[in-house]
């Protein structure tokens, strides 16, 4: 029988709308949803297939019989499985109080559930992935507009000139956004692109600016100035919705372009010429704030510095230039439900909150529970539940985080495939891939707000399960029921849309529903209410900085070189993989089935080494080492060795991508406790490695 | 008659090498063969910008193809679109064609030994439909152009 479905992709958290064929329950044809991607679906999307038929997936539910992290597992059925977690669960609440389980999740439209269950247990400790990764941003939005990074979106396809620092867009493929900035590029709009290093995203630029590693917020300080002597500025937007000019305008006295020039090794001219353009392209200039600015000891600051820049331009909430995203209120609609649950007033594991007054409670800060677990400081953590998250690869050193871990009495992992943490913990419960499970309804807040959702395409190959019904099943183990009632997905969703008034055949045309027929702006006089910050008002000077003892305009500082010998680590994104969950993919992995290191040409020659020679890199404590093909080029700092993220995996049953590659997490030696104080985020880019010739690279002869 | 032709808008495409699975993914192909190449030449500086030049690949349809006539089971056709394909059912994988093609074009298909070759999708355009390559590229930088010739 042939079928057609719209549904969610899940090849990266990005989650784009696809439509998805099948016949005789199986796969035939999967392609972005036609009615907003016009078809359009990039490499990991197509290989869901892949993902779907891999035998290298964890086929049923297995609990650990060796030592952890040794790979020998008994296969077990769901019931036994989510007994034994449930038991062990209640037996830590018992023994500890519920506050010392900790449920980590990737962040996204579906973490809602996850956290509704933690809390519903008792604890306050849900986290996710984004200390590494957006919380630099988030928390450098809070500061400046009161509202976090999915306060405002980008209308990038009306803009006359996107600015972008390290942000590869194009590796990272949102297809949606890569389709609006390459529309902007074809109308004759501008991109501005600023990295260590050259990648797609910078080859479809107009201008480019290769910055030593650590100096964005060095370039962004000397564009500020310079747009503020030439007066390219939104004076009426200042007046009436700003406060803190006059402060900023002492302050970057002194960053001139020729200072910035000096820092980041750039021309002055450029920077000079690059401020007329933008003189010119305003207010319809967007400079991105960041999406993984967990970098640098001051990408707060530097994204502080990004969004400075957009208030100057005054381009807030216009066409062309940021807007606040809509909902169903804005569409004079209501809203859906959700399954919800009240923090329990439980101080948290992880010190945010009081250790750390000035960080946004939400998903806390997962790096910070390690110290904290090694103390016992409030309290013991004996439980991680890892939701579709891997903490070994996600975050520096799992040799550290380890430690920490071998104080939990449970360590459970749910997940499509075998992560790092998964091979390590006492249990896998297996979900189902995104095309064989439903999930709940969300709503995509934008100009034009929706509501959609994921619907399994194909019945589960293997004896896997769906993560509602796996939280489900538990919650009802734990005696939850209030929190999760429901039985069926179908309940859910009628529950969910019941005071909307749509019903699930109004998702049947395109896969969506859309909550307004065109673009809802809110009337730009009265914006002012929609800055939560203190004064209601865009506040370049945030006394709640002051406050918690850090400074709204922080002088620069020069980021340290690299000793002898060693180079900078920096990691990034390709196009055909998404970090660490897709190296396995059969498809994927013959696109791209290692990483290599990206080292400038002039280092090459010092160590005597061209394109694809084998290169050494080892942690600064040399206790982890990978040789890796060198990829010799003249468009990487000088200061820094580049490599793909998410390789260098040892998980013998994935054979695919076992031990290809290096691991940046696993060179990033004690960085777990270098993060950025006053936006939470981890340095992830402040890890110098040593780089030598691998001895490897014999020519000689010995086997017959 | 039409005659089909694939464009690439290479100011659009971001060398993501989607195009290279939706054509296999389509195909049902295992690792090892690929119908369609996305190549980028290295880096270059122009206009103070390090650019590449990027190039899709696949076959050319040739009007006088040389892999049809070594086919010794006349499995390689050429329709009269142009079209020039492998009839699976005839191929025995001797890869004369591949050896007669200027470019290597047809490659051999692991699973069942046989040779396969990009067929623009025929079954796709007959249906009215675009090409896998063409329908899913990620940036819309594939374009189908089909000429008249009379
Ligand atoms: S899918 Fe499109 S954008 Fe991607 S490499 Fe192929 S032609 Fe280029
Ligand atoms: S396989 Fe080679 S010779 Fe045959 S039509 Fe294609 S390009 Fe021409
Ligand atoms: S037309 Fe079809 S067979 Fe040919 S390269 Fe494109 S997807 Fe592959």
């Amino acid at each position: 029988m042939k079928k057609s479905v719209y549904s969610i992709c899940g090849m990266c958290t990005v989650r784009c709308p696809i439509r998805v064929e099948s016949e005789d329950n199986k796969i035939t044809w999967i392609e972005g949803n036609p009615h907003l991607l016009g078809g359009a679906l990039c490499a990991k999307g197509t290989a869901g297939i892949a993902l779907l038929n891999d035998d290298e997936r964890p086929q049923q539910p297995l609990i650990r019989v060796g030592a952890r992290g040794a790979g020998r597992w008994r296969e077990a059925s769901w019931d036994e499985a989510l007994d034994y977690v449930a038991g062990k669960l209640a037996a830590i609440k018992e023994q500890y109080g519920p506050e010392s389980v900790v449920l980590s999740s990737r962040g996204g439209p579906w973490q809602q559930m996850y956290k509704a269950f933690i809390h519903a247990f008792g604890s306050p400790n849900y986290t996710n992935h984004d200390c590494t990764c957006g919380r630099n941003t988030h928390h450098a939005s809070l500061s400046i507009n009161g509202v976090g990074r999915k306060g405002f979106a980008y209308d990038i396809k009306n803009a006359k000139h996107l600015v972008l620092f390290g942000r590869d867009m194009f590796s990272a493929l949102r297809i949606a956004e890569n389709h609006q900035t390459l529309d902007m590029l074809d109308k004759g709009g501008r991109l501005t692109y600023v990295d260590v290093r050259q990648t797609t995203t910078g080859t479809k630029a107009t201008r480019f600016f290769q910055v030593r590693p650590g100096t964005d917020y060095a370039l962004a300080l000397g564009v500020i100035h310079q747009v503020i002597k030439k007066g390219y500025y939104d004076k009426d937007f200042l007046e009436q919705f700003v406060t803190g000019f006059d402060e900023l305008c002492t302050f970057v006295e002194e960053y001139t372009p020729a200072w910035a020039a000096k820092e980041c090794g750039v021309k002055e001219k450029d920077i000079i010429a690059f401020v007329e353009e933008i003189g010119a392209d305003r207010p319809n200039v967007i400079f991105h704030p960041g999406w993984n600015l967990a970098r640098y000891s001051d990408s707060f600051y530097a994204s502080r510095a990004m969004h400075i820049l957009n208030v100057l331009m005054g381009n807030i909430e216009m066409k062309g230039g940021l807007f606040i995203p809509k909902g169903a209120g804005d569409c004079g609609k209501k809203g859906i439900r959700s399954i919800d649950c009240a923090k329990p007033d439980i101080k948290r594991g992880d010190g945010v909150g009081w250790e750390y007054p000035h960080f946004e409670k939400g998903p806390g800060l997962a790096h910070l529970f390690f110290k904290h677990m090694m103390s016992e400081d409030p309290y013991p953590i004996k439980a991680w539940i890892a939701m579709r998250h891997d903490p070994f690869s996600g975050m520096p050193d799992p040799e550290q985080q380890k430690l920490a871990m071998d104080k939990c009495d449970l360590l459970v992992s749910i997940d499509t495939n075998y992560s790092e943490f998964g091979w390590y913990s006492d249990i896998i419960l297996p979900e189902s891939t995104y095309l064989e499970r439903d999930n709940f309804i969300v709503q995509q807040k934008g100009l034009k707000p929706r509501l959609a959702l994921r619907r399994r395409a194909v019945d589960p190959k293997y004896d896997t399960k769906a993560s509602w019904e796996i939280f489900t099943a538990l919650a009802h183990r734990l005696g939850l029921e209030e929190t999760f009632p429901f039985k069926t997905i179908e309940e859910l969703w009628a529950w969910q849309l019941e005071p909307t008034g749509y019903t699930m055949a109004d998702f049947e045309e395109k896969g969506y529903v859309e909550l307004a027929d065109s673009p809802v702006f809110y009337d730009r006089e009265k914006l002012a209410s929609q800055f939560k910050t203190p004064s209601g008002k865009i506040e370049l000077v945030s006394e709640k900085l002051t406050k918690a003892g850090f400074p709204s305009l922080k002088p620069f500082e020069s980021p340290q070189a690299p000793e002898k010998g060693m180079l900078r680590l920096i990691s990034g994104k390709v196009a055909v993989h998404t970090q660490g969950h897709t190296i396995n993919n059969p498809l994927l992995s013959e696109l791209m089935p290692t990483n290599t290191a990206w080292i400038h040409s002039k280092n090459a020659k010092k160590l005597g080494i061209e394109s694809g020679d084998l290169l050494e890199l080892s942690s600064a404590d040399k206790s982890y080492h990978a040789t890796v093909a060198a990829h010799v080029t003249d468009h990487v700092h000088p200061e820094a060795v580049f490599t793909a993220h998410g390789f260098g995996k040892e998980i013998p049953r994935q054979t695919r991508s076992f031990l290809a590659g290096v691991s940046d997490q696993k060179l990033m030696i004690g960085k777990l406790d270098d993060w950025d104080q006053a936006g939470g985020g981890v340095n992830l880019c402040q890890v110098f490695v040593y780089v030598k010739k691998s001895i490897r690279n014999t020519k000689r002869r010995i086997a017959l | 008659m039409k005659k089909y032709m694939i464009h690439l808008n290479s100011k659009r495409c971001i060398a993501c090498h989607g195009c290279e699975v939706h054509c296999k993914v389509n195909k049902n192909l295992p690792v090892g063969p690929f119908l369609c190449d996305i190549s980028s030449t290295p880096l270059k500086m122009i206009g103070g910008v390090p650019r590449t030049e990027i190039t899709f690949s696949t076959c050319r349809h040739c009007d006088d193809p040389l892999c049809v006539p070594v086919c010794p089971t006349n499995a390689m056709i050429q329709r009269a679109d142009g079209i020039v394909y492998i009839d699976q059912e005839k191929c025995i994988g001797c890869m004369a064609c591949q050896k007669a093609c200027p470019w290597s074009i047809p490659v051999q298909n692991p699973d069942d030994g046989k040779a396969v070759k990009c067929d623009f999708c025929m079954d796709r355009l007959d249906a009215g439909l675009k090409p896998a390559c063409i329908a899913k590229c990620t940036t819309h930088a594939l374009q189908l152009v089909a000429l008249e010739v009379v």
